[in-house]
């Protein structure tokens, strides 16, 4: 067991490495010099040497990628050319509501999902396994972002009921909170809900068809009980994996969603980044969100060996 | 006689498609409508930049089917050139990210050299969610619809690249293969008339699945603000302008959705349907 992590955890430097450099090159071939967006079209020429000095923009690149790298392994991601406030710091405190709409509509997604898909499963062939496949189908089709815009229109703009934009923290006031979450973690939970359902589907199929079942089967024990202690802890299996793919998927919705209902998260962060050329936040930004999906995936296999014992990996 | 028989078997095969998979007749046929939007819809509607303030924000009507956007403009005839951006936008990715998917796949399956560089890399690339690197590619390459389409290819690729390359390791190891190579057929020559043979079917359902997954991500970039331009009326920038006037218009909202989400379920059942009728074994295992 040790072993295997050990040997997961080293399987990640190239990965990482690989990260770390997708990003430096992208923020790098970003359009349009730093210095001169931020100065503005008035600056004289000594003002942007300077500055251009000050962030070591005029040394060549592979120093500048070096020296970040070195830099980023030693956990400083550098100061905000804009705010003038290390990167971390400022990170820190838009990761929440991105955490807690990735987190809240997995749940919802997984919740809804599962339960669809086992169902149509042991159904297989059916009329409701077909209708529940289209459904499946139809909040896969469906942009989450999209679906977040009908919310508002229902909710907030025809109904009343809910706030169309803002956001407060589950932490700071959980009951009022949930006004502001509900609609863009609904959005969210519910389109992925699709693709956790056919993939939960998927895999009970494949667990249905195992000898182990048929064998109970011939034993007499019922359909439900079948479900319940046969096959269920051997479908979890794969779900698990499902959880994990699904939760980058949705970190990325998140990302997009916030724009949407106005939540200050990170994908907001990148967007304005991107805009201001704050070159050290879209780093950031860009590597944390890539190696925390890296470790959630990471977590997903750990959690293996705990549901599923016949799995060793040493 | 021969003929009619011909023409009953054909039609009971196809009423036997509808009935197994549903999935390509429904999907194919809605597709079907879509690019024939794309390729004659614009020469039926009327001018999408005519503007209009006196006629803006209005709900559809008989004159605007589709009512009017902030400038006066014609809704229905804006998404009817926005079809053809989103589908060249789709069909490009789907297109680009297959041809560098099977080539990297094809070389890191077959050359062992070769593997675990290109896999790395791969797995770099799958780190970040999809729509992260599409827009920090967007974001980088600048927001020309062309850039859109090689930073969507370039997010799409390893997924392709990492099912060739499972095939490839496992038909390397078949008896043809090796007979093959021991006859002295060429590396290029096992490659294109041994492997790839065996990934084209694969290769043609996942083509759907990313075709759909780009539509949407297109969209979402639009929406964003980071592509398209004023030049080219596109779904995704109808939604993102529909937003600001969501409690004036709600139908610039509505509608541009409808298309996306009916082009995305159209190639998700043909994607589905294909991946029945091609491979049963396969059934829902390759979505994500």
């Amino acid at each position: 067991m040790t072993a295997f992590i050990v040997r997961r955890l080293l399987s990640l430097i190239p990965v990482a490495l690989v990260v770390g450099t997708v990003v430096f090159a992208l923020v790098h071939m970003i359009p349009g010099d730093p210095v001169t967006v931020m100065l503005g079209s008035g600056a004289s020429q000594s003002d942007i040497q300077r500055l251009r000095s000050q962030m070591r923009l005029d040394e060549p690149l592979v120093t500048q990628y070096f020296s970040w790298l070195t830099q980023t392994l030693q956990g400083n991601l550098g100061n905000s050319v804009v705010q003038q406030r290390p990167v971390l710091e400022i990170i820190g405190e838009r990761l929440e509501p991105t955490l807690v709409l990735a987190v809240s509509a997995t749940l919802v997604g997984v919740l809804l999902g599962v339960p669809l898909g086992i169902t149509a499963a042991s159904r297989a062939g059916t009329l409701l396994d077909r209708v529940l496949i289209i459904i499946a189908v139809a909040g896969i089709s469906i942009p989450y972002f999209w679906l977040g815009l009908l919310g508002i229109i229902v909710f907030s703009v025809e109904l009343r009921w809910l706030p169309a934009t803002g956001y407060l923290s589950p932490f700071q006031d959980g009951l009022a909170s949930v006004r502001y979450l509900i609609l863009p973690v609904l959005a969210l939970g519910i389109s992925q809900a699709g693709f956790v359902a056919r993939l939960s589907r998927t895999a009970t199929l494949q667990v249905l068809q195992e000898n182990y079942i048929r064998t109970a089967r011939a034993k007499g024990v019922t359909a439900r009980s079948v479900m319940l202690s046969h096959a269920l802890r051997n479908v979890l299996i794969p779900i698990v994996t499902v959880v994990g793919l699904s939760f980058g998927i949705l970190l990325g919705g998140a990302i997009v969603t916030e724009t949407v209902f106005g939540i200050p998260g990170m994908g907001r962060l990148i967007l304005q980044a991107i805009q201001q050329r704050d070159y050290p936040i879209i780093q950031g930004a860009l590597l944390l969100v890539a190696m925390f999906n890296v470790l959630v995936n990471l977590v997903v296999d750990m959690v293996y060996i705990v549901i599923d014992p016949r799995i060793s990996y040493s | 006689m021969t003929a009619s028989t011909t023409r009953a078997s054909a039609g009971r095969r196809f009423l036997r498609l509808i009935a197994t998979s549903p999935g390509i007749p429904v999907g194919g046929g809605l597709l079907l409508l879509f690019v024939l939007i794309a390729l004659f819809g614009p020469m039926t509607v009327a001018d999408p930049f005519a503007q209009n303030v006196m006629n803006r924000l209005q709900p559809p009507s008989a004159a605007n089917w589709f009512g009017t956007d902030e400038f006066g403009r014609d809704l229905l005839s804006r998404m009817v050139h926005g079809t053809r951006t989103t589908l060249m936008v789709g069909a490009l990715v789907a297109a680009l990210a297959g041809a560098a998917g099977v080539l990297t796949g094809l070389l890191a399956g077959y050359y062992h050299r070769l593997d675990n560089f290109i896999m790395r890399i791969m797995d770099g690339l799958l780190a970040f969610p999809s729509v992260v690197l599409a827009l920090g590619l967007v974001a980088a390459l600048g927001p020309r619809t062309s850039n859109t389409i090689i930073a969507l290819a370039i997010v799409y690729t390893p997924r392709i690249a990492r099912l060739v390359r499972g095939v490839v390791l496992n038909v390397k190891e078949q008896e043809y293969v090796t007979a093959a190579k021991a006859v002295g057929a060429r590396d290029e020559r096992v490659l294109w008339l041994h492997v790839l043979r065996n990934v084209t079917d694969m290769i043609i359902v996942q083509l759907s699945y990313i075709f759909a997954l780009a539509v949407i991500a297109e969209s979402a970039l639009s929406f964003l603000g980071v592509t398209g331009s004023v030049l080219n009326p596109s779904w995704g920038g109808i939604l993102s302008d529909g937003r600001t006037y969501i409690y004036q218009a709600a139908s610039m909202t509505v509608i541009p959705g409808i298309l996306i989400a009916t082009l995305v379920l159209a190639l998700n059942l043909l994607g589905d349907g294909l991946q029945e009728r091609l491979d049963p074994r396969l059934k829902g295992q390759l979505r994500g």
